[in-house]
């Protein structure tokens, strides 16, 4: 199971973070201070695992961000390594070649794509085609509730003229 | 593409971006925290855009690490917003924030339940990810059915179905009641059976952790999961859209290997022949290509399937296959498939035959052990470690050395110990382990603990082949310029033993050998000082003919520290110098060492119990550990008047060390008070060894100690006898125990009752003492297992005879003593394993039923052992999600009992609380929102109940401290009545009986008919 996905860029800055398992706040913090500890200063072509505090983190990177899954020690650890390139491949796509800016200013589509990803800590889907549908649709329902906003308060507004 | 469409969020970005160091942002951040919370405290006029804007920004200021502590509330409120936009950002940003334990959360579930169980299908979808998310054991419970229902609906699409099913997961993992496998397993049976590629492998992840848990209930699922394997294997009808670089979906043929895992066999032999040969094609079929993705995804198959034909335990040639694969796989470049060839080699020695093939391979993994990857180099030290054995001990432990010079300090720890366990255990011959260890102490000495110096000592002064070439190697360590510590401590150690034994050669004389030890007391600490006192005490009584000089400068230094402000290093320095003065009877005290008693060693008991933890969890464990078992029994119990004279005795013998981790020990872990060893409580050891060897539960060399020296009780006992300790060298200027008033009887030391009731509440002290006998107590407590040892240390300088000890188990413990000796020698301890299983809870205790005789005494007393119901407890917190649910479950009698209590022990309820925490029942502070009630819970351990949930609740008056109502509930009801009993007893006063009329007092049979003078206690020893 996956207790948790980490995105941090290369400079030690946050930009997702997502927690299947509980943890406090204080957790939380001292969690990801450790592992961007351990994992930014690992040279470039070292394997993708680290063990830690009993479980394993599997990251990779990519350009300036860090992609992070931490899983219990008995768990397949490639396969959770393409679970991460699984998810980069869907934001890819989403944001036509991403970048980290986009994670930065749109930093919620990533939780959206993620959620479609992975429940419980587990791969939900696993079909990129059927995420990107699914992403798709959730944007036209909150654009179709913009427009209904916008022509209701455009109706009440000239009525209230 | 577009920003998020919201400019006040992507302008907040935007200037904390902009802003040039960390103070300038923290000032931004705050200036925009102050502004919702001004914005969400006014919250008529927020608009549900505006909301959701504030909303996000708060997630962001928290994804920077800063703490949002207000405006949860807002994002919980968000998720019954009646449009989608809003209760999209709602449930998103609550499952982000929060945790399954936060109490916002419970006002959340019935809106969420609403959108669960409504008609909406991507309300349906939020509700359910965020259950899936960060359900706790409240959404289980009330949420589960309808979650269920979904799952198996044929007219919810996959993408609600999919949810659900990992929904259920969580939720199974929350609380596994809440599946029913009766009903459930045909209906797993059916989902397996699911066309749709995302169903199944959200199916599939749930049937895993079905499985894992029951598989008995689920073998009907197991042709399936072949099947499904099949025909990815076979890439039959699998969409396009599902295969991933090429390989039908990877993630699911690991999951369903995984499942097949968690069955112990696969017995029908076409299914098995399927699943085999699906098998044989992955590990044929599985080519090293160019393209990263595609070689994890078919890797990450792969190492399934090796793992699943280990399990298997298929035919020979198939696991040489597969041998042969990882050692290919431990050569290759790519560091991700040479560190799990390294990990699943480690795992394959485990379950399968094939050390030797691994063995060819060993020059590989050494290699393995230098490369620049931590993650790979630990990964080759576990490998190293299991494939080690007697051909291969010194090739492996000797690179292992080598290594420690280099490598990191996170490894250094676990290497050295290692390195000392595989030394002890494959040593060709000691010499070679005393080598290993001294270099390993040399190299690493910060990472050595304690036990693994302890060992070598305990092994040299147990071999007297070994003892002239130890003290020689530790005589050419001291002349390295800079040694560690304990590097000084064992050769201190050993030369002060056995340094005359090299006294003809050059610089070995007991002057130099002196100077030299000397040299380093000003680099070390104070509980070396200790040992470094004991060395020279030793080398002045081996210096024959007395030399004058050395003499004086020895005792220039005893005289120095006899002012110093370490008791125990004072008190060595007063004894040794006034020992040192008595001349002749100096040899005999500080004679060389006894022999150890023979016993498996205390670090590859360690090891065996830490195997699985990785380095750091290991060596924590290891410490805690040590703690713990050094604990020994130590008793303050002593005669009023004696002057201890003999023990020093054990001081001088024993390494001191050791004396100060057994107060510490028992400072740290238990608080109890324990005797300041200053005054010598501790320990004699015997002259002989004892006549048992027997497993060790404490510290290696620890174990024959711990009963209280006193030769000053000898006068106590019959005259008649008396003669035996005449001749006592040592019981001259020191003894001066004065006679005391003599009895015919032997009467107990302190109140038996009142060291049982103590014993009930702690796991180790003293049971039972007289003037000839201490019987200590040990136990340790796992689940429904206990292990106890009997302490059985003869106080006396002649032996104690015909000793008996009998257990009387009640029906509800199965209790194994081992073999106890007939006699106990002179001042010797014996420590007797005694093994408990708890098979139903009981309130009966079992009675130790103990004789034996001194002279012409027949001692005989019945000793109540603390192997009582609190004793299988754990205690355990419970939140108020769980407790609440739990203690309506359980509903009235049988289940829940209570009662009003009269004659309670008036006490504060403060005294209460702490006597519920030694009882092993955890008090949960507020659960009950009446300051005068508490409310604790435990789990309980037996074979019958196994782990079971014990809860109580008990109301107090203020008014009147006498009475209390207690309820008491657990899912088993004779667990409940007879917790209910065991608290009542705790509570209710019971007054404290006179020593006369003491339950148990001894009862003396004497032998020769003349003396009997009959204990009018002896009379009610039935009455236990």
């Amino acid at each position: 199971m996956i207790h948790f996905v980490l995105l941090i860029s290369r400079q030690g800055k946050v930009r997702l973070t997502k927690w299947y398992s509980p943890y406090t706040q204080k957790e939380r913090t001292k969690i990801i201070r450790e592992l961007s500890g351990t994992i930014l200063t690992r040279a470039p072509k070292l394997c993708n695992f680290v063990e830690w505090r009993g479980f394993k983190v599997v990251y990779k990177r990519y350009a300036s961000l860090y992609f992070c899954m931490c899983v219990d020690q008995d768990d397949n650890e490639l396969e959770i390594l393409e679970i991460i390139h699984h998810f980069v491949e869907i934001l890819d796509r989403y944001f036509g070649s991403v970048c980290e800016l986009d994670l930065i200013f749109n930093f919620h589509k990533a939780y959206f794509v993620l959620d479609e990803i992975l429940i419980a800590g587990e791969l939900q889907e696993s079909s990129k085609k059927t995420v990107a549908r699914l992403i798709a649709a959730q944007d036209s329902l909150v654009e179709v509730a913009k427009e209904q906003e916008s022509s209701i308060s455009n109706i009440i507004a000239q009525a209230t003229k | 593409m577009a920003l998020s469409g919201m400019r006040g969020l992507s302008v907040f970005i935007s200037d904390v971006r902009n802003c040039q160091n960390k103070e300038l942002e923290r000032l931004r951040v705050d200036k925009e925290l102050g502004n919702i919370r001004t914005r969400f405290k006014n919250e008529k006029g927020l608009t549900p855009y505006e909301k959701k804007k504030y909303v996000w920004k708060m997630l962001y200021i928290y994804m920077l690490g800063y703490d949002v502590d207000f405006g949860h509330m807002e994002a919980v409120s968000l998720i019954s917003a009646p449009k989608y936009p809003e209760k999209q950002v709602g449930y998103i940003v609550t499952s982000s924030l929060l945790n399954e334990n936060h109490d916002f959360l419970r006002l959340a579930i019935n809106t969420v339940r609403n959108d669960i169980i409504g008609r909406n299908e991507t309300f349906q979808c939020l509700a359910l990810t965020l259950v899936g998310n960060i359900g706790g054991r409240e959404f289980a419970e009330s949420l589960a059915p309808d979650v269920q229902k979904l799952l198996i609906s044929s007219s919810c699409r996959p993408l609600v179905r999919k949810k659900a099913a990992l929904c259920l997961l969580r939720l199974y993992r929350k609380n596994p009641d809440v599946v029913n496998v009766d009903g459930w397993s045909d209906r797993m049976a059916q989902l397996l059976d699911e066309r749709d590629m995302g169903v199944l492998t959200s199916s599939m992840s749930l049937f895993v952790a079905l499985v894992s848990n029951n598989h008995e209930a689920y073998w009907s699922c197991l042709p399936k999961c072949v099947k499904v394997l099949e025909r990815l294997a076979r890439n039959q009808d699998v969409p396009q859209e599902y295969t991933y670089y090429g390989i039908p979906s990877p993630w699911l043929q690991v999951k369903t290997m995984r499942a097949l895992q968690y069955f112990p066999t696969v017995e029908d032999p076409n299914t098995r022949r399927s699943l085999f040969e699906v098998l044989q094609r992955v590990l044929m079929g599985t080519d090293v290509v160019k393209n990263v993705n595609k070689n994890n995804a078919s890797h990450a198959v792969l190492f399934e399937a090796l793992a699943l034909v280990m399990h298997l335990d298929a035919e020979k040639e198939m696991m040489s296959q597969c041998v042969a694969l990882l050692g290919k796989f431990i050569a290759v470049r790519e560091p991700n498939i040479r560190y799990l060839g390294l990990e699943n080699m480690t795992r394959m020695l485990m379950v399968a035959d094939v050390q030797d093939i691994i063995k060819r391979h060993q020059a590989q993994i050494i290699t393995s052990l230098k490369d620049p990857d931590i993650s790979i180099r630990r990964r080759a030290l576990d490998l190293l470690y299991g494939m080690c054995d007697v051909s291969n001990a010194k090739d492996i432990v000797e690179e292992l050395l080598q290594y420690l010079s280099t490598a990191d300090f996170a490894m250094r720890e676990e290497l050295s110990l290692k390195a000392a366990i595989l030394a002890e255990k494959f040593a060709p011959d000691l010499s070679w382990y005393v080598d290993v260890i001294l270099q390993l102490i040399d190299k690493a000495g910060d990472f050595v603990s304690d036990d693994i110096w302890f060992r070598v000592v305990q092994f040299v002064t147990n071999n007297e082949d070994l003892q002239p070439y130890a003290a020689m190697k530790a005589r050419e360590y001291l002349d390295k310029p800079a040694i560690h510590e304990t590097m000084v401590k064992v050769s201190a150690y050993i030369l002060g033993e056995y340094s005359h034994l090299l006294a003809r050669r050059p610089g070995c004389s007991p002057k130099e050998i002196f100077s030299i030890i000397h040299e380093k007391l000003p680099t070390v600490s104070t509980s070396t000082i200790p040992i470094l006192l004991s060395t020279y005490a030793k080398i002045l009584m081996h210096t024959q003919p007395p030399d004058q000089d050395l003499q004086s400068q020895i005792w220039t230094i005893f005289s120095k520290y006899e002012s110093c402000i370490d008791a125990e290093i004072q008190q060595r320095a007063v004894e040794y110098h006034a020992l040192s003065m008595k001349g002749a009877a100096l040899m005999d005290i500080l004679a060389e060492m006894p022999k150890f008693p023979e016993r498996q060693s205390s670090l590859i008991k360690k090891a065996e119990d830490s195997e699985a933890d990785t380095a750091e969890q290991s060596a924590i464990k290891l410490r805690a550990q040590q703690q713990s078992s050094n604990a020994l029994v130590v008793t303050d119990q002593r005669p009023a008047n004696g002057t201890p004279p003999v023990s020093q005795l054990g001081l001088v013998k024993v390494p001191i060390m050791s004396n100060e981790k057994i107060i510490h020990g028992q400072d740290q872990s238990t608080g109890e008070q324990v005797v300041a060893h200053t005054n010598g409580a501790l320990t004699i050891m015997d002259p002989q060894p004892p006549s048992t060897p027997s497993p060790d539960l404490l510290g290696d060399l620890l174990g024959p100690l711990a009963i209280e020296g006193n030769t000053g009780i000898a006068p106590q006992s019959d005259p008649n006898m008396g003669s035996g300790f005449e001749g006592g060298t040592n019981a001259d200027a020191l003894a001066i125990a004065p006679v005391e008033e003599q009895t015919n009887t032997v009467q107990p030391i302190g109140n038996i009752a009142e060291r049982f009731q103590a014993l009930c509440l702690k796991d180790s002290g003293v049971l039972y003492e007289d003037p000839y006998i201490q019987i200590g107590i040990k136990a340790e407590w796992r689940v429904h297992h206990g292990q106890l040892v009997l302490f059985l240390g003869n106080k006396n300088i002649a032996p104690l005879n015909s000793v008996q000890a009998l257990i009387l188990p009640p029906s509800h413990l199965k209790m194994e003593l081992s073999l106890v000796p007939e006699t106990i020698p002179p001042r010797a301890q014996v420590q007797c394993p005694l093994e408990v299983i708890n098979l139903q809870p009981s309130r009966d205790v079992a009675v130790l039923d103990f004789s034996y005789k001194f002279g012409t005494h027949m001692v005989n007393v019945k000793l109540r052992l603390p192997a009582v119901l609190n004793k299988f407890f754990q205690p355990i917190t419970v939140t108020a999600e769980e407790f609440f649910p739990q203690w309506r479950s359980l509903s009235g009698p049988p289940l829940k009992l209570q009662e009003v209590v009269r004659g309670v022990r008036p006490m504060l309820l403060a005294e209460m609380v702490a006597l519920f925490n030694s009882l092993r029942l955890m008090v949960c502070p507020g659960l009950d929102p009446n300051a005068n009630n508490l409310v604790a819970s435990t789990t309980f351990y037996s074979e019958s109940t196994r782990a079971m949930l014990c809860l109580i609740r008990i109301e107090t008056d203020p008014a009147d401290r006498t009475q209390l109502r207690m309820t008491v509930a657990s899912g088993d009801p004779t667990l409940t009545y007879e917790l209910k009993e065991f608290i009542k007893e705790q509570l209710v006063y019971i007054p404290v009986p006179s020593r006369s009329a003491a339950p148990m007092p001894p009862q003396v049979r004497p032998t020769s008919p003349p003396n009997a003078v009959l204990d009018p206690g002896a009379l009610l020893a039935g009455l236990l």
